[in-house]
């Protein structure tokens, strides 16, 4: 093909061409004029802008620039971000080329980020973009984003009431991994409901208060796991064990139909909560105070009532120096329910024994056998 | 499967028959639990298992079944989200027909691991299409003949539609368009407040 047979090198362009490809497009003359405009960007213009000077509807907001359209020429082929001057000030991005020499300039607009309010405040439609103009995906996208968030979101409320819901019935002490109390009154009931019997032991830790204040809560939280790992270890497999208050624990012993063989394992959790424990290197110490009954003292029994029993044995061992082991004795010819002095009176330790730690007090009182009176041996 | 999909599936019975239907739905299907959750991904085998459940106790034939909840997903006004994200896909319901291409791929653009099924649409005329639809199940041709029967009636269209069988994997429908501005349709704005 010779050069000769090759078209002009300025392709002459109809308006009505240049509207179908750029519909929001703007032929800026010389004298700073507006010649033309895109159907679309017409219509977000109040009045017919032919005619009118470019820079009394528009702002150049970057790069910086004065009105004028020897600044229009000098920013050929940069991103402009302009803004309309009359209300609602929609923001655009530009670029703005130079026409044939006397012809002015030629700008092309699209929507910015703000896409969907422009859209929305001019009511546009899809026919008001070219074919090739991704504005119609980037609302579809949008959308499609605002209702899978919505689904999200919806989502997100469900599974934190479910998790609210599965705290509220949870088993589970989640410091310590042992059961809590609702595991426990749980455990009780079942053992109630099939008569099977069982020893309740109701453990409390001594100074352990002292342990918080002096070292720190971390500290006291090591010290619970390490009681929890020590009362797991002193039980057996099928044994319940439950942490129902801060430093409180309730030991289940299904099987157990008397108190004698609780007293060893008082004795033996005793001795070993009663060693110091390291935290980072300091020594904690506490020790522990321990009631205990049996599900065979009652002809009838209601775990509030075996709980209570135990709580007064335990409040028995705290009050003769901590660092024992009681256990509840009932008053044969008492069917109710004793009173407290009475109780506490019958209550009264059977046998000492003297283990050789270091704990702060090292007793360990054990009533192996049922007590009427409170004569110590 | 999607949980959307479930979940709309769950969505039009309950909306359409009621709670008590679905709760009737949800044990026989042995789903082992009471919602689906739109966001998370469920065995195949669930969403098979409800909709035989659904057809069973509502003694409708599965096919009419599925093409009801076609309908429902585009016309039901707790499905306006779905109708709009339709609406894009052109101006009149020919551009709709033609944007069916896309279908697949637009419902990626918005959730990346939802598996729709693939759609090819040929013209036998400029009123009469037919169009070719390979789903992950089958089943989801009697869905789309449901989808589009509600799309020509919200792009105010008069259309024939009918699904003629399945070859293959590939179900075929045949879409025959009587009047293409038979009404004056629902109105579709591109943007709307909040979206």
């Amino acid at each position: 093909m010779l050069a000769t047979d090759l078209p002009p090198d300025l392709p002459s362009l109809d308006i009505a061409c240049l509207a179908r490809l750029m519909p929001m497009f703007l032929w800026v003359l010389p004298s700073g004029l507006i010649r033309a405009v895109g159907p679309t960007l017409r219509k977000l213009l109040p009045d017919d802008p032919v005619g009118m000077p470019f820079f009394d509807l528009f702002t150049i907001r970057r790069p910086a620039a004065a009105p004028g359209m020897a600044e229009l020429q000098r920013l050929s082929g940069a991103r402009l971000h302009l803004l309309l001057r009359p209300p609602p000030g929609t923001g655009f991005r530009g670029i703005t080329v130079p026409l044939a020499a006397g012809q002015g300039a030629l700008v092309n607009l699209s929507f910015g980020i703000e896409v969907a309010d422009a859209v929305r405040a001019h009511h546009l439609t899809d026919s008001d973009f070219a074919p090739t103009d991704l504005t119609v995906e980037m609302l579809y996208l949008a959308e499609a984003k605002s209702a899978v968030m919505q689904e999200l979101h919806e989502l997100n409320r469900r599974l934190q009431q479910a998790k609210a819901a599965a705290e509220e019935q949870a088993l589970t002490d989640t410091l310590t991994g042992l059961a809590n109390r609702r595991a426990m009154d749980q455990a009780v009931d079942r053992l109630i409901a099939d008569a099977t019997p069982f020893g309740l032991m109701h453990v409390d830790l001594d100074f352990f208060k002292q342990v918080n204040d002096t070292f720190g809560h971390a500290a006291g939280d090591a010290v619970l796991q390490i009681v929890a790992r020590v009362l797991r270890d002193e039980t057996r497999v099928g044994d319940l064990v439950a942490r129902v208050g801060g430093d409180e624990f309730v030991l289940i012993l299904p099987g157990i139909a008397q108190t004698d063989p609780l007293g060893p394992v008082a004795q033996r959790i005793i001795a070993r909560l009663s060693e110091p424990i390291d935290y980072r290197g300091q020594s904690c110490r506490v020790s522990a105070s321990i009631g205990m009954t049996v599900s065979t003292l009652y002809p009838r029994p209601r775990p509030g009532r075996l709980l209570s029993d135990a709580d007064r044995a335990l409040y028995f061992s705290k009050s003769q120096g901590r660092a024992r082991a009681t256990a509840y004795t009932p008053d044969p010819e008492e069917e109710g329910e004793p009173p407290q002095a009475e109780a506490d009176r019958r209550m009264a330790p059977a046998a000492t024994v003297t283990l050789d730690t270091s704990a702060p007090d090292p007793g360990l009182n054990v009533a192996p056998r049922r007590l009427t009176n409170g004569a110590a041996p | 499967m999607h949980g959307l999909i479930n979940r709309s599936i769950q969505s039009f019975l309950t909306d359409t028959y009621g709670p008590v239907l679905w709760r009737r739905v949800a044990t026989a299907a042995r789903l082992g639990f009471d919602d689906f959750e739109a966001m998370l991904d469920y065995d195949d085998a669930l969403t098979d298992a409800v909709i035989d459940a659904a057809a069973s106790q509502l003694r409708r034939p599965r096919d009419a079944l599925l093409e009801d909840l076609g309908t429902y997903l585009v016309s039901h006004p707790n499905r306006e989200a779905l109708r709009r994200l339709l609406r894009f896909g052109g101006v009149s319901f020919v551009d709709f027909l033609h944007s069916l291409d896309d279908l697949p791929g637009r419902g990626r653009l918005a959730v990346p691991d939802l598996d729709l099924p693939q759609l090819q649409l040929s013209a036998r005329s400029d009123r009469q299409f037919t169009l070719a639809c390979r789903g992950p199940r089958p089943g989801y041709g009697h869905v789309m003949v449901g989808v589009l029967r509600a799309m020509a009636d919200d792009y105010g269209a008069l259309a024939l539609l009918d699904h003629t069988g399945t070859q293959d994997g590939v179900e075929t429908i045949t879409i025959d368009l009587l009047e293409p501005s038979f009404a004056a349709g629902r109105p579709f704005a591109l943007a709307t407040r909040g979206g």
